[in-house]
């Protein structure tokens, strides 16, 4: 594939000269969505309910996607809604396959969550949605550890099947490899992802143990209790790596146990939920990212007024909303909108710096 | 004549200002709140539609010895750029479809398919030309630094010529906005930074050489023997789009009614203030939707001032709410058919060519209110400080003395 990539490269850059300004990939996507690398784009092939409100989408990137993510990583899916591009990540839960043709994540429809209710009922297979380079540091090493423990809360599940999946395609989990045990808490069985691919593979394979914990019924996980907790299920944990995804406040606990009674060097968490900083999160931290420039500011400058007094080149005009000559790219965090109270704050998001103040730490790429 | 005080010129109070104000909001308001899946799918259509014609004219040419296929690939071509440059790149340059997040669609990184930088026209257009609309001095499209397009802008012979820059900017529109956002007038008045100026140029250039190379050698070159004629066919293709695009920027703010603004206006200029600016510096012209759709929308040039991030596809019926609040405050809404907007810039430009003694303005009466019609009309004259209400003089305690503080405060 890589030797086929480099002319192919040039024949696009020579087009170029035809139909500048644009790019060939311009006019090719308008013949088939996914002939364009310009922006990353996969079309939904499947989407397989997993559980009643978890649904796998199979997908289809187009050109310029490099399927060697790392096991447990997440990519960026942006969706339009009502005409408007909406932005989540979520973690791959397919191994990673040099000569795949597609990906799969898995999404749980939130209740206030207007794009994972979205994804999960409303998106038809063949539907284009754009796409996000794989990122995140929750990610298997390479060789795995010898022994590992995975604590698993709820959708914290996906990254982790895609970590299991690669070992056991691997062909890690044989006798003799590496030991993996899974703590698994959901509500009930019903709503327990990827349960049966589980229960399969910790049947096929000794060197993996799998445990399940129905919160519903049996009650949350006590980390600290002698039977029922860490110590109870694993007893080595503290010579294991740990890998903790879930909701915020098991990894909360998790890390407090883990600090309190072993060793937080070998605690990798994944946090799913954005942390807000601080109360009201108005104000914070900004950073501009290719200028490395950094300034603390309140809610009430703009992003624009901070910049400057940062001493970044920043681009504007009107200084009012208008013209939109100051339009920047909000790499992280939010902003908000002064003139109406707006929140902006997707990955990537193009946010207009003299209006927009910061609600929060933000990075701006400039 | 020149407005120095929009409000004094409508004969509206500071409230009536206000609440056009507050009413203009609103329709934003309700504009934005209602964007959605049909707006994202019109600016898609747009596009597929003018990138098929584009691909669809360039393949035809390749025939272009043929006199049928020269016609039709030419104005396939045609139709492509104007399409390109006014529906589409000027808006979506404006930020008009910013809101869809859809970076293949957006100001910050959208290049036309013309001669300017997108950076250099979004500096020139989007901030000088929107924010200083028709502001002598301040607003370089009042002529573009070529042309004499205002009564209050000095006569000097040079302009005697001014019918035959005006045939030339016409033909070669495109490479006149390629230059403007240099600012002619500063490089003459030699205020121009040489540094800025060499790094535009070189921008310029790189752009200008792409789309020469591509009109005038490579698709002509991939025409093998019929490379004239290609050639011919893109030039001609090239010049309509120039000439259309010129008849309808022109007809923007030079038509009869379209007035200038003094540099007083803008100080202290409130955003109601701002908006009335906008209504009375522009002129709308008349036409179906094919019609507004060719020329960018920029027929509702009045609402596009107004809004100018608002997407081009609600314009029309933007301009019937702005209408009827214009009818309201009796404030002049100027539109008509676009050969009568277009021949009054013409006139304009041909009568100024000449010192202003020797022709008479062709501004219209300031409006009268209706329902003030009867009643003596408001002494307009410039009052003496005995007239005016006398200025707040106190500054604060600190100015005071201790004395004279404790004797306030019992």
């Amino acid at each position: 594939m890589a030797a086929g990539t480099i002319p192919w490269e040039r024949v696009r850059r020579a087009g170029s000269k035809l139909t500048t300004p644009l790019h060939p990939d311009d006019y090719l996507r308008l013949v088939n969505p996914l002939w364009t690398a310009r922006e990353l784009r996969g079309r939904v092939e499947k989407v397989v309910p997993e559980t009643d409100d978890a649904a796998t989408l199979v997908i289809r990137p187009g050109w310029g996607w490099h399927y060697e993510h790392r096991p447990g990583q997440y990519v960026g899916i942006g969706v339009q809604v009502d005409g408007r591009f909406q932005w989540r990540s979520y973690s791959v839960s397919s191994p990673p396959q040099r000569r795949g043709r597609t990906i799969a994540i898995t999404v749980r429809a939130m209740p206030e969550g207007l794009l994972s209710t979205h994804l999960v009922s409303g998106l038809e297979p063949g539907t284009i949605v754009r796409l996000a380079l794989p990122e995140g540091d929750f990610v298997l090493p390479d060789p795995p550890p010898e022994r590992m423990l995975f604590l698993v809360g709820g959708s914290g599940v996906t990254p982790v099947m895609s970590m299991l999946r690669t070992l056991e395609r691997r062909g890690a989990l044989r006798a003799g490899g590496p030991d993996v045990v899974m703590h698994y808490s959901s509500p009930s069985a019903e709503r327990m992802i990827f349960r049966e691919e589980l229960e399969a593979l910790a049947d096929r394979h000794d060197t993996f143990t799998l445990h399940q914990l129905h919160t519903d019924t049996d009650g949350m996980l006590e980390l600290a209790d002698p039977e029922r907790g860490l110590d109870g299920l694993c007893p080595d944990w503290r010579d294991r790596e740990l890998y903790a995804c879930g909701p915020a406040p098991m990894l909360d606990a998790i890390e407090e146990h883990v600090e309190a009674h072993g060793d937080r060097d070998r605690l990798h968490l994944e946090r799913f939920s954005l942390q807000l900083g601080g109360e009201g999160g108005e104000g914070g931290t900004i950073s501009f990212r290719t200028s490395g420039k950094t300034i603390d500011v309140d809610g009430a400058t703009t992003v624009l007024e901070a910049g400057e007094q940062a001493g970044v080149g920043m681009p504007f005009g009107c200084r009012m909303g208008i013209c939109h000559t100051c339009t920047l790219t909000l790499v992280e965090g939010r902003v908000r909108d002064l003139r109406n109270g707006d929140e902006f704050g997707q990955p990537n998001e193009p946010v207009q710096t003299c209006v927009t103040a910061a609600v929060g730490d933000c990075v701006l790429d400039i | 004549m020149a407005i120095a005080d929009v409000k004094e010129y409508t004969h509206l109070t500071e409230d009536e200002v206000e609440q056009i104000g507050r009413e203009l909001d609103g329709i934003r308001a309700e504009i934005e709140e209602s964007r959605g899946a049909a707006d994202a799918a019109y600016i898609n259509r747009m596009i597929k539609v003018q990138r098929g014609l584009a691909a669809a004219g360039r393949v035809t040419l390749f025939a272009s010895n043929r006199k049928p296929a020269w016609a039709a690939g030419t104005a396939m071509l045609g139709l492509a750029k104007i399409l390109e440059n006014m529906e589409i790149g000027h808006n979506v340059m404006h930020g008009q479809w910013d809101w869809m997040n859809d970076p293949e669609i957006h100001s910050s990184n959208w290049e036309w398919d013309t001669a300017q930088p997108a950076e250099q026209w979004k500096h020139s257009h989007n901030y000088i030309h929107h924010q200083f609309t028709n502001v002598l001095g301040y607003d370089n499209d009042i002529g573009y630094g070529i042309l004499r397009m205002a009564r209050e802008q000095k006569w000097h012979p040079y302009y005697l010529g001014q019918p035959v820059y005006n045939a030339l900017l016409a033909s070669l529109f495109q490479w006149g906005v390629a230059l403007h956002d240099l600012d002619l007038e500063r490089i003459r008045k030699g205020q121009k930074d040489p540094k800025v100026m060499k790094r535009q140029l070189r921008q310029i250039v790189r752009k200008g050489r792409n789309q020469i190379l591509k009109d005038y050698v490579v698709y002509p070159a991939l025409s093998g023997r019929n490379w004239k004629t290609t050639l011919t066919a893109n030039a001609t293709a090239n010049l309509t789009r120039n000439l259309w695009a010129y008849v309808i920027i022109f007809c923007g703010h030079f038509p009869d009614g379209a007035m200038h603004f003094t540099e007083e206006e803008i100080e202290d200029e409130t955003r109601a203030e701002r908006y009335l600016r906008q209504i009375l510096g522009a002129a709308n012209f008349k036409g179906g939707p094919l019609l507004h759709i060719l020329s960018g929308n920029l027929g509702f040039q009045i609402e596009h001032h107004l809004y100018p991030d608002l997407p081009s596809n609600r314009y029309a019926e933007i301009s019937e709410r702005v209408r009827a609040l214009c009818d309201k405050y009796d404030i002049p809404y100027t539109t008509g058919p676009l050969y009568r907007q277009y021949g009054q810039a013409l006139r304009t430009i041909i009568k100024l060519s000449v010192p202003n003694h020797w022709t008479s303005s062709n501004d219209p009466a300031p409006p009268e209110r209706s329902d003030t019609a009867d009643e003596p009309s408001r002494d307009r004259r410039r009052r003496s400080d005995e007239e005016r209400p006398p200025r707040r003089v106190e500054l604060g305690a600190w100015t005071r003395s201790r004395d004279e503080r404790r004797h306030r405060d019992d």
